[in-house]
């Protein structure tokens, strides 16, 4: 009965992941392996970096970012700008609204670090802070959650395939253009394919096909998404370390203790 | 306090005679951690220190939580994203408290099923029963007050749905959503209350809890074999039982230890894998999610809610005799309170003269089907409600209320059980005891 009791758990845990994505007329998303995937998957800083670069030169003339703070581009285990480069990168957006700027009438000024990126000028483009989260729901198949479980897919993977996922046809519905997209619930998209091949130039002359900048994209919108991820992992790391050894030393101690019980020496 | 015969407290020391005779307050804590305990209690025991854990857990971390975060519909999801990118170790200490709500449940079913399969319902510790049902039904509340607070799609959502639920009562439904929404949808009121009932919450659960310990140290604890502690003279009741202290307080840490090391894993490589990625979208009263899906915990209960549509004739006919008043919505609803309702009724239901189902050949089998049938209604819960689902979700509900109302009931007048132990002494010699141990020292009666 125990065992039984034991299979319902972990059948309880993986069944119950399964609440998350019940899907309709589903995308298709294709398993990517990110180099933060697994236990001990951690962000590749140059990644991030170029992924800011795409961010910044395509992504955010329509979305926006409106949860990030700007000098989290500094913090380590992110893209890790210098003081100076962070600075830099604020001073670009220079419509910010400050209320207390000219005698509380208010008035534009520059960004500064400690501002977060700038809501998208698009309002039908969603704010792209938590999209690596909030498109994370590849808990198939039927609802088992085992390919995430398995694979680590997730979120990113999902904007790489629909990054990727363009098949070039369009059509016209009410007004507005479609496009056909094989990631996308229901087939169709009013984004029109951002990503080409070199649109986006790297100075050290990373491969910038389709394939590789939509990759750092992903990569850099998870960061968004999930700042604190490689801290998370090292304290989960640590944790299991910790609470393993605690476990280890309880389990003899139980032993010690029962032992005279159990061969009824008291 | 009444309970199993044992040694109490004696204060030896001048000071501490002097605190007794004032409050006897070291006496209640050792009287507590010293209760006798059944020697052979089983794994499936460890869950009431796991499931005290959790609500310390919860607290701890919901107090600091509270300290950053604001209860506003414009400032409550930007504040969760302070916490989780600004608050130093504030990510950490939201993650403990989002899966410490799943490790909560999973605990707390465990801990219902093993009540269930012993049988420590019945006589005499229906109370205790009783009082983890309504310390159950609290937790679901407070677990669905916290999910709305995060302020997400699914948070939004899932209030107007599970609100909709007591709109759904004849005559009267409509004001008390409104009442409990504190207006006519949900908004800023709704926000607000939710926020000060979740913090409120934990608290009864907390009292409740300690009303729950009192009743089973009074009654004792119930044990594999269903079998009693013999109360005759302390010497006897010895014999059947150890003291919480250490002997299970260790072996309890040991079960706790291991399922920590478990959950902290979850917690630091896959935090949201419980959770429903829509929450990561604010609140948009405008856009509906496609798939409005509870945290799992709820999805047996919620399959049952929606295992009765209007083409079930069951309904069909509540919603004949009652002239339209028990409409297919207003059924499911009973069905799902129901089905929490029915599993507080076992210690009426269950006729069997026989406590334990390890005793029980015929029961097993229906019981094991109980626990398969949770499972498979809490798969159903979160997949479409579209055939084949539906109809298995009818069939899922049919059989938790034949186990119920039905099984457990005949069974105790057709089952023959096999005979348990005469003492809980004889079943840990018989299951613990190394046999040339036995044999050395054989029992003195």
């Amino acid at each position: 009965m125990l065992k039984n009791f034991a299979l319902g758990i972990i059948l309880t845990l993986v069944a119950g992941s399964g609440g998350v994505y019940a899907a309709g007329s589903q995308g298709h998303v294709h398993d990517h392996n990110f180099s933060f995937e697994g236990p001990f998957g951690s962000y590749d800083q140059e990644q991030l970096r170029r992924g800011l670069k795409v961010y910044t030169e395509v992504c955010s003339s329509c979305h926006g970012m409106k949860f990030v703070p700007i000098r989290t581009l500094g913090d380590e285990g992110g893209p890790h700008l210098s003081k100076a480069e962070v600075r830099g990168y604020a001073a670009q957006f220079v419509e910010v609204w400050d209320q207390s700027l000219n005698y509380g009438e208010g008035d534009y000024r520059d960004a500064l670090p400690a501002d977060h990126f700038p809501k998208g000028g698009n309002s039908n483009a969603p704010d792209l802070s938590l999209m690596a989260k909030a498109r994370a729901g590849f808990h198939g198949p039927m609802s088992t959650g085992i390919n995430q479980l398995l694979k680590g897919m997730g979120g990113p993977e999902y904007i790489l395939s629909l990054l990727t996922g363009y098949t070039g046809k369009e059509k016209t519905a009410s007004g507005s253009t479609l496009y056909e997209n094989t990631a996308y619930p229901g087939g169709w998209i009013s984004m029109a394919p951002p990503l080409e091949d070199e649109i986006v130039e790297f100075a050290d002359g990373y491969k910038n096909d389709l394939e590789h900048l939509s990759e750092d994209i992903s990569a850099f919108l998870m960061w968004t998404a999930e700042p604190k991820l490689n801290d998370r992992k090292r304290a989960g790391t640590v944790g299991v370390l910790i609470l393993g050894l605690l476990t280890i030393l309880l389990f003899l101690a139980n032993k010690a203790l029962w032992r005279p019980i159990k061969n009824r020496e008291i | 306090m009444g309970g199993i015969p044992h040694d109490h407290y004696e204060p030896k020391s001048k000071i501490e005679k002097a605190i007794d005779s004032r409050l006897p307050i070291v006496g209640l804590l050792y009287d507590t951690i010293m209760v006798p305990t059944p020697k052979n209690l089983n794994w499936m025991w460890i869950w009431g220190i796991v499931l005290t854990f959790c609500l310390t857990l919860q607290i701890i971390t919901g107090i600091v939580l509270v300290m950053h975060y604001t209860p506003h519909v414009d400032m409550a999801f930007a504040s969760i994203e302070h916490i989780m990118r600004d608050v130093n170790g504030g990510h950490m200490i939201r993650y403990f408290h989002m899966n410490g709500a799943s490790l909560f449940f999973i605990a707390v079913y465990a801990h219902m099923f093993r009540g269930l399969y012993y049988g420590s319902y019945k006589a005499p510790r229906e109370i205790t029963w009783i009082i983890g049902m309504l310390i159950y039904l609290l937790m679901m509340a407070t677990g669905f007050l916290g999910y709305v607070l995060p302020w997400g799609q699914m948070s939004f959502h899932g209030t107007a749905v599970i609100t909709g639920l007591f709109g759904a009562i004849p005559f009267v439904g409509e004001t008390l959503q409104s009442w409990i929404l504190g207006a006519a949808a949900v908004g800023q009121p709704a926000l607000n209350r939710f926020f000060s009932l979740h913090y409120l919450f934990p608290f009864l659960i907390a009292g409740l809890v300690i009303v729950h310990i009192w009743a089973f140290h009074t009654t004792g604890n119930n044990n594999p074999t269903g079998v009693e502690v013999r109360r005759g003279s302390k010497a006897e009741a010895a014999k059947d039982t150890l003291p919480f202290w250490p002997y299970f307080v260790v072996k309890d840490l040991f079960a706790l230890a291991l399922i920590l090391t478990v959950f902290m894993a979850i917690v630091g490589f896959m935090p949201n894998y419980l959770g429903h990625p829509d929450n990561y979208i604010e609140a948009n009263p405008l856009a509906t999610p496609a798939h409005i899906v509870p945290e799992w915990y709820y999805l047996p209960f919620y399959a049952i809610l929606r295992a009765f549509t209007s083409e079930v004739w069951v309904v069909q006919f509540a919603s004949f005799i009652t002239g339209g008043i028990v409409d297919a919505k207003f059924f499911g609803v009973l069905a799902m309170f129901g089905a929490i309702a029915v599993m507080a009724l076992a210690p009426w239901l269950d006729t069997s003269s026989v406590r334990s189902g390890r005793y029980r050949p015929m029961f097993k089998w229906w019981f094991g089907i109980l626990v398969a049938d949770f499972i498979f209604l809490m798969w159903l819960g979160a997949r479409p409600a579209q055939e084949p689902y539906a109809s298995f979700s009818l069939i899922g509900a049919t059989y938790w209320f034949a186990y119920f109302l039905v099984i457990l009931p005949l069974l105790g007048v057709i089952e023959k059980p096999l005979t348990p132990p005469a003492t809980i002494e004889d079943d840990f010699n018989a299951h613990h005891v190394k046999p040339e141990a036995a044999d050395l020292a054989a029992p003195a009666e």
